[in-house]
């Protein structure tokens, strides 16, 4: 019969020892689990980014509750341990249930530590340790507002930032004077509060807390100083305590925590301690890495592999906060015989200090530029001898491995097989191109699955990939795609992919989690991400002005001299006297040079200055005309020929159908710019075979012809398919609009794409499989109804984008 | 001489705005920092007006060719050679003021 095990704890280290005990032997106990929250098992540290909006919970769930079913392991989430019998090998938790063990195993982490100071039990004030205090302070950054973060350390910053991210007014309060004074120096630290001042937090540093203020809910902090600050959250950061109540009144042995042996075991027998909630050998570790080295040596224990025990940890931290590279590791505090190696980048805002003692690395602070924690980290692990090292240490691992750090994955070559690359989860350069090359792993997801590498904070995901492609060489892909632009290492295909995945809502947003190089992007990308958007949201997304070529800001084309040209909508090339009368009309107004007749069956004025463009739309719009979108990556005309409304060999209405798709059409913005025609019978006058989508009546119906082109590559359409209604042919237009917006790269036309893609794959979506077509029409009419109001009018009125229109002043 | 011209508000973020003077118009960008810089509005390249161009970091892309100039020396970056002319630029508060150039400027030189 099994062995019964029970885990007090689903947190991040119980529930790692239990996959290290399935990992061993999964036969061998009969596993339940309590846990006081009421939901799975997640990534704890990952709170920050969800705090941030960088990922939702989902993102961090580590084991679904499928998990524990699968596995047989009987979870009781929400109901926690109140008492342990240890002679009768009993648990009774919350709701009454009492359960005999044969192993116990104390997983029951930390609480937040409160600073006992007046108004700590106020409305308003929170810790920052689970979900629930997530929401909470997600709650409180909704309704705006101030909020003061006491403590300065990883945890406080890391809600801070986030608090920000949420849009509030934040101040972080600090007792020491330096941030993070228990992994930075000051220098660092100074580094770190100029980062967060730019982003418009505020750091107090030496600041300590008399009280927090407020009758019921918090109003403010009362500084020992006197000072006093208005807040309306105010968030406890502070630190740390072991959770040891339940150990305590089970009579088991505490100290600071839950007092464990090598071996993880308590002072009574059968009773274990893994985790945040224990102390060995004199130490308590906050930090992920121990506590999964604790889990693995237990789990090895619990399964019979006695090994050598757990012998505490050397810990290395890293700030997660988007875009301040921060480490540290080790002790820096200097010292007799203790030399400091320092590199300085003022302009770059790095600083490096390796701490070195008797030609061993003693400690390393990295500030801007944290790449090379991980080799300084291993060194030290080693202790290592580095006098060879020593003139060119600082520079980090690929100039002191013989100069060659122009290449990014020199640095990685170069790393020994035991050197660590993930080191939440202990995972070596060797695992990982072994996982690689046994089990024929292609991706990153296959290697975090296969490894747990880069499962848990992600930040050495750029190194595994690394691994990838030194390991598999041209095999791996991610290495050749060709980037949008300088600004970052992501394609098209891979920028839009993650915009749906991720749920990115602005460009801001992208260029944040794909970790853009620079701060908004360049003339290239900013276009693309701002067409990809609101291509993914097109009922939701608020275009960005700024971010579209001069043409499509002010709805007209420029011109080599500075003024613009004006093409009014002329459907299906079909116009009026009473149209021609208001062209002529505002040509005689507004004095505009030239009038041409254009390729696509409209008339351009030509020389407009920008401050008339607003008064010549006004008298445009007057006539009943609109912007024909002569100027935008978007639908520009329906070329029609005479059809058979009045040619002797039409077969069909070309001009009611040409119509009819520009009405349907108009105003969709595409990856580039889209034309389309009509021939009303095989002699094809409206040239429908070299446009983006042409329509050639036959005696049948309509043939349907895609991706044709009569720029500099000229390019005959590929035949579709035919249909017979004009209802199809709007169908079959609206669908392989919508495919193409969906799929093909900014600035890439209709033929290029077809050529690359493959017409087949067209086919599929359209000819093939009519509920694909269908939910492609559909998708496409759902963001036609938010893209179909004309842009001239709200110009013409002046309540739209006055500005673009105005000089700022004008001097003599 | 120095001369007030308008406030930081008047100009989108990322954009820019258009002073009309007696020697020429003056284009005046606001980055996404809120940095103000001044340039005489013409592309060394064909003389575009690069107050229509889409403003990044601290720089501006032509309209017409999408020459990237360096809003604070009004130097062509990249490939290309050429200097718009900058003009100084200071910001009080919110309100900006413009040293207006004594000399007749010819816009580009370089």
């Amino acid at each position: 019969m099994k062995q019964k095990l029970i885990v007090i704890g689903n947190g991040m280290a119980g529930m790692r020892t239990v996959e290290e005990i399935l990992k061993r032997d999964a036969d061998r106990y009969d596993i339940t689990v309590f846990g006081a929250e009421a939901r799975e098992n997640y990534n704890r540290i990952m709170l920050s980014p969800v705090l941030s909006g960088e990922k939702s919970f989902e993102d961090i769930i580590i084991n679904s509750r499928e998990w524990y079913v699968e596995n047989d392991i009987t979870l009781f989430a929400g109901d926690a341990v109140t008492a342990i019998d240890t002679r009768a090998k009993t648990v009774t938790s919350e709701r009454g249930m009492t359960l005999g063990y044969d192993k116990l195993l104390l997983a029951t982490g930390s609480d937040p530590f409160i600073i006992p100071v007046p108004g700590k039990d106020l409305e308003g004030v929170v810790t920052f340790r689970d979900l629930d205090d997530v929401n909470r302070m997600l709650a409180a950054a909704k309704l705006g507002g101030r909020a003061i973060v006491i403590g300065g350390g990883l945890l406080g910053l890391e809600a801070a930032v986030g608090l920000k991210a949420n849009g509030m007014d934040v101040t972080v309060v600090h007792l020491m004077d330096t941030l993070m004074e228990r992994q930075l120096d000051e220098a660092a630290g100074y580094l770190l509060v100029s980062e967060l001042e730019g982003r418009g937090l505020k750091v107090l540093t030496g600041a300590n807390t008399k009280a927090i203020l407020g009758d019921t809910k918090v109003t403010g902090l009362e500084l020992v100083d006197g000072t006093q600050l208005k807040a309306d959250l105010v968030v406890m950061a502070v630190g740390i305590k072991p959770n040891v109540t339940l150990a305590r009144e089970a009579g088991i042995e505490i100290g600071r925590g839950v007092m464990v042996n090598d071996q993880m075991q308590t002072s009574v027998a059968d009773v274990y301690g893994v985790g945040e909630c224990v102390e060995h050998r004199g130490l308590t570790y906050g930090l992920v890495a121990p506590l999964f080295e604790m889990g693995k040596v237990l789990a090895a224990h619990l399964t019979g592999d006695e090994g050598v025990g757990y012998e505490g940890s050397v810990t290395s931290t890293k700030l997660k906060v988007t875009g301040v590279d921060v480490f540290s590791a080790g002790d820096f505090s200097g010292g007799d015989g203790a030399e400091d190696i320092v590199f300085r980048d003022a302009a770059r805002g790095v600083y490096k200090r390796i701490v070195v003692r008797d030609d061993k690395v003693e400690g390393a602070v990295l500030y801007g530029d944290a790449k090379d924690g991980a080799w300084y980290f291993q060194l030290m692990k080693d202790g290592a001898d580095i006098s060879e090292l020593r003139d060119t240490i600082v520079f980090g691992q690929a100039y002191a491995g013989g100069g060659a750090q122009a290449d990014p994955s020199a640095a990685v070559a170069a790393l020994a097989d035991d050197a660590e690359i993930c080191g939440c989860n202990g995972v070596c350069k060797g695992d990982i191109v072994t996982a690689i090359t046994e089990n024929g792993l292609t991706t990153l997801d296959q290697v975090k699955a296969h490894t747990k590498a880069s499962a848990s904070c992600g930040g050495c995901s750029g190194l595994v990939e690394q691994v990838l492609a030194l390991t598999l060489g041209d095999a791996y892909q991610m290495q050749t795609v060709k980037p949008m632009c300088g600004c970052t290492i992501h394609s098209h295909d891979d920028v839009r992919r993650l915009i749906v995945a991720k749920d990115m809502k602005s460009i801001p947003e992208v260029m944040q989690q794909l970790e853009w190089s620079t701060p908004d992007g360049c003339s290239s990308c900013r276009p693309a991400l701002n067409y990809y958007l609101l291509c993914a949201l097109p009922e939701t997304y608020v275009d960005d002005n700024q971010s579209r070529f001069i043409n499509e800001r002010v709805h007209a084309n420029i011109q080599k001299d500075g003024t613009f040209s004006v093409v009014p909508r002329m459907w299906g090339g079909m116009t009026s006297a009473r149209e021609l009368r208001a062209i002529a009309d505002v040509v005689d107004k507004f004095e505009i040079p030239a009038v041409k007749v254009t390729g696509g069956q409209r008339l351009d004025l030509f020389g407009v200055q920008k401050k008339d463009l607003p008064a010549v739309w006004a008298d445009l719009n007057a006539a009943g005309m609109v912007s024909g979108h002569a100027y935008g990556k978007s639908l520009r005309t329906v070329k029609t020929c005479a059809g058979n409304q009045w040619c002797r060999f039409g077969t069909q209405d070309a001009i009611e159908m040409g119509i009819a798709l520009e009405q349907m059409t108009w105003g969709s913005w595409t990856p580039h710019k889209f034309k389309m025609a009509v021939s009303g019978c095989p002699r094809n006058c409206a040239e429908a075979t070299i446009k983006d989508f042409g329509v050639v009546a036959v005696d049948s119906g309509y043939a349907l012809h895609v991706g044709g082109n009569g720029g500099i590559d000229v390019r005959v359409t590929d035949y579709l398919t035919t249909v017979e209604t004009e209802q199809e042919v709007l169908e079959y237009a609206g669908a392989y609009m919508q495919i193409y917006r969906e799929e093909a790269r900014y600035l890439e036309r209709t033929a290029p794409w077809v050529e690359r893609v493959g017409l087949d794959h067209i086919k599929a979506n359209l000819v093939d499989d009519d509920e694909k077509r269908k939910a492609l029409f559909t998708r496409f009419m759902v963001s036609q109804k938010a893209l179909q109001e004309d842009p001239w009018a709200k110009r013409a009125e002046g309540v739209k984008d006055a500005h673009e229109f105005t000089p700022l002043k004008i001097v003599a | 001489m120095w001369m007030e011209i308008g406030t930081v508000n008047d100009i989108p973020k990322l954009g820019a705005r258009v002073v009309q003077s007696g020697q020429g118009d003056i284009a005046i960008f606001r980055t996404a920092d809120d940095e103000i810089f001044a340039l005489f509005d013409q592309c060394p390249h064909k003389g575009g007006a690069l107050s229509q161009g889409i403003v990044h970091g601290k720089a501006v892309a032509c309209p017409l060719h999408n020459w990237n100039i360096d809003l604070v020396t009004g130097e062509v970056k990249g490939p290309d050679n050429g200097c718009s002319r900058t003009v100084p630029v200071s910001v009080n508060g919110d309100v900006i003021r413009l040293q207006m150039p004594d000399v007749k400027a010819t816009g580009t030189h370089g």
